[in-house]
């Protein structure tokens, strides 16, 4: 009978409470949705896995002993993944339909809206004003850009704002279609857009370095993340580094997303999660986030009034900086309207410059409040 | 005769029919890997594959020749 006793005390049934369950169940939804729906799998079957596991009683997220506390604490904490999945993207991202068509840029910085929106929301519900910026962030739906910001102001909210963006990156999906049907007609989506023109392999080159040094001046609290992203598109376009480029975008972006991902999620323990705090950040981001879709939207079909050559207006919503989930959704969206239009490579315009945009933002924020 | 040109930066995924096969309009040819996404390539008319100009893991630029129909 001790044996059973003692047996049973060495489970950790006895320190469950109601908060594990209602977890689980959010932990269930999200693998529902990667396995079922195929919503952003790569990231959020990582992420709730961590929430299945932070959410069973052990020591795994324990500061200084659990495993997944190591990944966050020197992963996330040091801010070191996040600048790797930058090197990634940049080894990714193809700039040409940018240098062709650098005024898709403005809808990347239109998008940022939703930044400032959030960020005033956030102090008037009466965040302090480094934790609303953070909040704010959630808006460009950077998720790496959030992480770095929050590491520096408001340490206090990592966890919950990097959930909250990494949340609705992988929500792109959800959130961004009802917007993007509502605010375009069906002629607009299918509206085929061309390059330009050829852009130079010397352009390609030069564009990385050129834009690595003009940020850095100007941001200096970018360097991190932007010096990535533009050292990751340089291996890319230097014809040279093949297998840089590749091991960038491939192995090392797929190795940073598995302990990114999996200790996002085990940043969501009940206690912590389930707060009224959590539902406000939630709720502020997914506002910031559908306005900064808006913005891009309605800023593309404005810039269409002066345009002759027209941009299809779902690109705009490319300009929130969720790289490249808002480009795809851009495509999905436009093909289910002509499965002939190949929108990708033009959201890609402003996508790419919705990440600059938010670093930038980010970098504002940090000088002014440092 | 008609040239199908690729619709977009990407790299050759998969190629989907063989020279001498006869494809319908809008018939999947190939599939484009580009941002981690796979995109079909569709015949832009009726006809028989008459050469593949590319293979699986190139690199293609917007415009370029993908296939020639006949």
């Amino acid at each position: 009978m001790d044996i059973v006793l003692n047996m049973w005390s060495s489970m950790s049934f006895s320190s469950l409470y109601w908060g594990h369950c209602v977890m689980w169940a959010i932990a269930f939804l999200l693998i529902y949705l990667a396995i079922k729906k195929g919503y952003e799998p790569l990231l959020l079957l990582p992420i709730a896995f961590g929430i299945l596991l932070v959410n069973l009683p052990s020591d795994i997220m324990k500061p200084g002993e659990g495993l997944l506390w190591y990944f966050y604490h020197y992963g996330e904490e040091w801010a070191i993944i996040p600048p790797l999945i930058f090197l990634g993207i940049g080894a990714m991202t193809d700039f040409g339909p940018v240098i062709a068509n650098p005024k898709t840029l403005l809808l990347g910085a239109g998008a940022q809206g939703g930044v400032y929106l959030a960020f005033l929301a956030a102090l008037l519900l009466g965040f302090d004003v480094c934790q609303a910026a953070v909040i704010g962030i959630i808006g460009g739906a950077d998720g790496p850009t959030t992480i770095f910001l929050s590491s520096k102001l408001a340490p206090e909210l990592m966890g919950v704002c990097a959930v909250a963006a990494y949340s609705y990156m992988a929500l792109v999906p959800i959130i961004q279609p009802p917007i993007m049907r509502l605010l375009t007609t069906e002629d607009e989506r299918k509206i085929r857009m061309k390059s330009l023109r050829k852009v130079s392999k010397t352009e390609k080159i030069f564009f990385p370095i050129i834009t690595a040094i003009v940020i850095i001046l100007i941001v200096p609290d970018a360097a991190a993340l932007m010096g990535m992203f533009c050292f990751g598109n340089l291996l890319r376009e230097s014809g040279v580094t093949e297998r840089l480029s590749n091991a960038a975008q491939n192995e090392l972006m797929n190795i940073a997303t598995i302990f990114l991902g999996i200790s996002v999620g085990a940043t969501m323990p009940a206690e912590v999660f389930l707060t009224p705090k959590v539902i406000y950040i939630f709720i502020l981001g997914v506002l910031a986030f559908g306005f900064a879709t808006a913005c891009g939207l309605l800023l593309a079909k404005f810039m269409n009034l002066f345009l002759k050559e027209k941009i299809n207006p779902l690109i705009g919503a490319a300009g929130v900086s969720a790289v490249p989930m808002a480009a795809r959704v851009v495509h999905k969206v436009g093909s289910e309207a002509d499965r002939k239009n190949y929108l990708l490579m033009h959201a890609m315009g402003p996508n790419v410059a919705g990440v600059i945009g938010t670093a930038v933002a980010a970098g504002m924020f940090l000088s002014v409040l440092k | 005769m008609a040239v199908v040109e690729s619709p977009m930066a990407g790299k050759v995924f998969e190629i989907l029919v063989e020279v001498g096969q006869s494809v319908a309009e809008d018939d999947e040819l190939l599939i484009l890997e580009a941002m981690k996404m796979e995109n079909p390539v569709y015949a832009p008319e009726d006809g028989v594959v008459k050469e593949i100009k590319v293979e699986v893991g190139k690199n293609v630029d917007e415009g370029d020749v993908l296939m020639v129909l006949e």
